[in-house]
């Protein structure tokens, strides 16, 4: 345990020089598509902990993505707040809305709690398209302003990326530290058998609905820096197909594992890019490793990390019950105090 | 003697079936209470009755003389009240001491104290604790779902144990359990309840490990209660043999 919790933030504490450096050779087209990664793995690490730690299945990532980007261009471009003050109260309004959507999952769950927050999704979009004196409708908000921090101009391609990085890494530890508290291990034991959680006296109720705040929260963070970082908004990045991608993002990374979101993203959001040279082939290259990686790895990218150790340990364990076999043949009658003994 | 559990004319009723038909019974402190009968009987629909999974047609149930009935499993569990279930439940992609940190963490103090607390909410000397007392120190660190079906009847036992509980209610504990394994555990069920007087209801079809382990039994069919006394009498309860034990 304690080994592992040690490779996740050493596993941080390598990335984050390296990707506070190496984008700055970078022109602007390829600092923003490195910013949306990041914001985008953002999103997806919340969803992550609504389904891959506590198995609650959300088409509505996409949405909050947009409620975080809408308040903050309504907040900064029209109303003139500094993106701090905006961004905190675009988390916070997520996390509020996440409670409520999480009522409808304390009474139904996987595929139908699917279609609830999918409905959840178009509603926002409809929203979004159609209360124009808001959110300007289909001609969305231009002008969303970049950040300037005690002075400094953050607004730059690259200040505006390492701006990105910082949130990230402060929403990643957040998660990180998160995870390894008791609430972690209690949304994880939600996810794996609520009937005996609840036995073992975890309220079904609280966790379900903060699981479900809290991942709505990343995303209405991460749709607090898309806001500034795309400069304009309408409703068409935050439809439903975007919700679909999200999900696609985590499974593709490796629902309920801690970097999973972060590969995932990588996978939807940047090799896109990468691939713009194959021209039309994109999709179809797309299509074929999503393909290959569902049969090969259900659990994603990183599930494939998982399963290599879990097997290394089985190997482990199976070594020390072998040694200790001998010990319990030798003995006439096996009694407690030796099969305790024997390893 | 202190009465723990005291159940009062309960019935349960689906539709017209009645799983449960006026079982009344009690458990004083620091018994091992057997609750046996033939499969069907109602045995686990009464249990789900006492712990709050179903809420009871009619009838009472109190702990330490207050009412619970209709009580939420959570809040039953912090009241003091643990469960095992008939089968098998652990959490598979935890460690055998996350399985008992989580049994135990939700009993110390309030969600925001845990999530700005430890980590382990403290638990850790007491989850290694319970470790070496099944006897599961090897595998502390493994993952519950590698273990034998045999060690995870002990961590599921454990995790019942990890709260300090005032009742514990076990379902079939030794259900496909191996005999030296099932030796371990009712050795281990028996010093639990000497050194921590805690007080046990065991469901149970293993007569042998009924008859040796509690100290009072009370025997169901169809519903209602058929006989109640001591191992040696209820073994000789010509209704019981008739309709459980067999001659």
């Amino acid at each position: 345990m304690s080994r592992k919790l040690n490779t996740d933030l050493l596993i941080i504490l390598i990335a984050v020089p390296i990707l506070w450096f190496a984008p700055s050779g970078l022109k602007s087209y390829g600092l923003y598509v490195v910013s949306l990664w990041l914001v985008m793995s953002i999103a997806a690490m919340g969803l992550n902990l609504t389904l891959g730690y506590a198995g609650l299945t959300s088409l509505a990532q996409g949405a909050f993505l947009g409620i975080g980007a809408y308040a903050t261009a309504i907040l900064t471009a029209k109303a003139g707040w500094p993106l701090p003050a905006a961004f905190l109260v675009s988390t916070g309004l997520s996390f509020l809305v996440g409670v409520v959507l999480g009522f409808p999952a304390l009474r139904v769950k996987h595929h139908y709690l699917a279609f609830v927050t999918l409905a959840f999704s178009v509603v926002v979009f409809l929203v979004a398209r159609n209360e124009q004196w808001l959110t300007g409708g289909v001609y969305g908000l231009a002008n969303i302003p970049r950040p300037v921090l005690f002075g400094t101009d953050l607004g730059g391609g690259l200040a505006f990326y390492r701006t990105v990085l910082v949130v990230t890494l402060a929403l990643t530890l957040v998660m990180w530290w998160l995870l390894h508290s008791p609430w972690g291990r209690a949304f994880q034991a939600l996810r794996e058998n609520p009937l005996r959680a609840a036995s073992l006296g975890v309220d079904i109720r609280a966790y379900t609905l903060l699981a479900f705040a809290i991942g709505s929260a990343f995303g209405g963070a991460a749709g607090s820096l898309y806001a500034p970082l795309v400069e304009f908004i309408d409703p068409a990045p935050f439809a439903l197909s975007a919700s679909f991608v999200l999900l696609l993002t985590v499974v593709a990374g490796g629902a309920g594992s801690f970097f999973g979101p972060f590969v995932g993203a990588f996978f939807s959001y940047m090799l896109p890019e990468l691939l713009r040279a194959t021209g039309g082939w994109y999709l179809i290259i797309y299509a074929a490793v999503v393909l290959v990686l569902v049969m090969v790895s259900p659990t994603g990218l990183l599930g494939l990390i998982d399963r290599w150790r879990d097997h290394q340990s089985q190997r482990r364990a199976a070594a020390i019950r072998a040694a200790a076999r001998p010990t319990l043949a030798s003995a006439d009658k096996p009694t407690l105090e030796n099969q305790g003994a024997a390893p | 003697m202190t009465r723990v559990l005291e159940v009062n004319s309960v019935k349960k009723h689906f539709g017209g079936v009645k799983a449960v038909d006026g079982v009344s019974f009690h458990v004083d402190e620091g018994e091992i209470l057997g609750l046996i009968g033939p499969n069907g009987c109602g045995k686990s629909t009464l249990f789900n009755c006492i712990l709050g999974q179903l809420t009871p047609t009619e009838g009472t149930v109190t702990l330490d003389g207050k009412p619970i009935t209709g009580l939420y499993p959570a809040q039953l569990n912090r009241l003091g009240v643990s469960r095992t279930f008939q089968l098998l439940q652990v959490f598979p992609n935890l460690s055998v001491r996350e399985n008992l940190i989580l049994a135990g963490q939700e009993h110390k103090g309030t969600m925001l104290q845990r999530l700005f607390g430890p980590r382990d909410a403290g638990l850790t000397v007491d989850a290694d604790r319970m470790i070496a007392f099944f006897k599961l120190e090897h595998l502390a660190d493994q993952k519950a779902g590698g273990l034998s079906y045999g060690q995870q009847k002990l961590l599921d036992a454990a995790m019942a144990f990890m709260a300090g509980p005032r009742l514990v209610l076990l379902d079939e504990p030794a259900g496909g359990v191996n005999l030296t394994m099932l030796e371990n555990l009712k050795e281990r069920l028996q010093a639990i309840n000497r050194e921590l007087g805690a007080t046990f209801v065991v469901i149970e079809h293993n007569m042998d490990f009924v008859m040796s382990l509690c100290s009072r039994v009370v025997v169901m069919a169809e519903g209602k209660v058929l006989a109640e006394g001591t191992p040696a009498a209820v073994r000789a309860n010509p209704a019981v043999i008739e309709a459980y034990l067999g001659h």
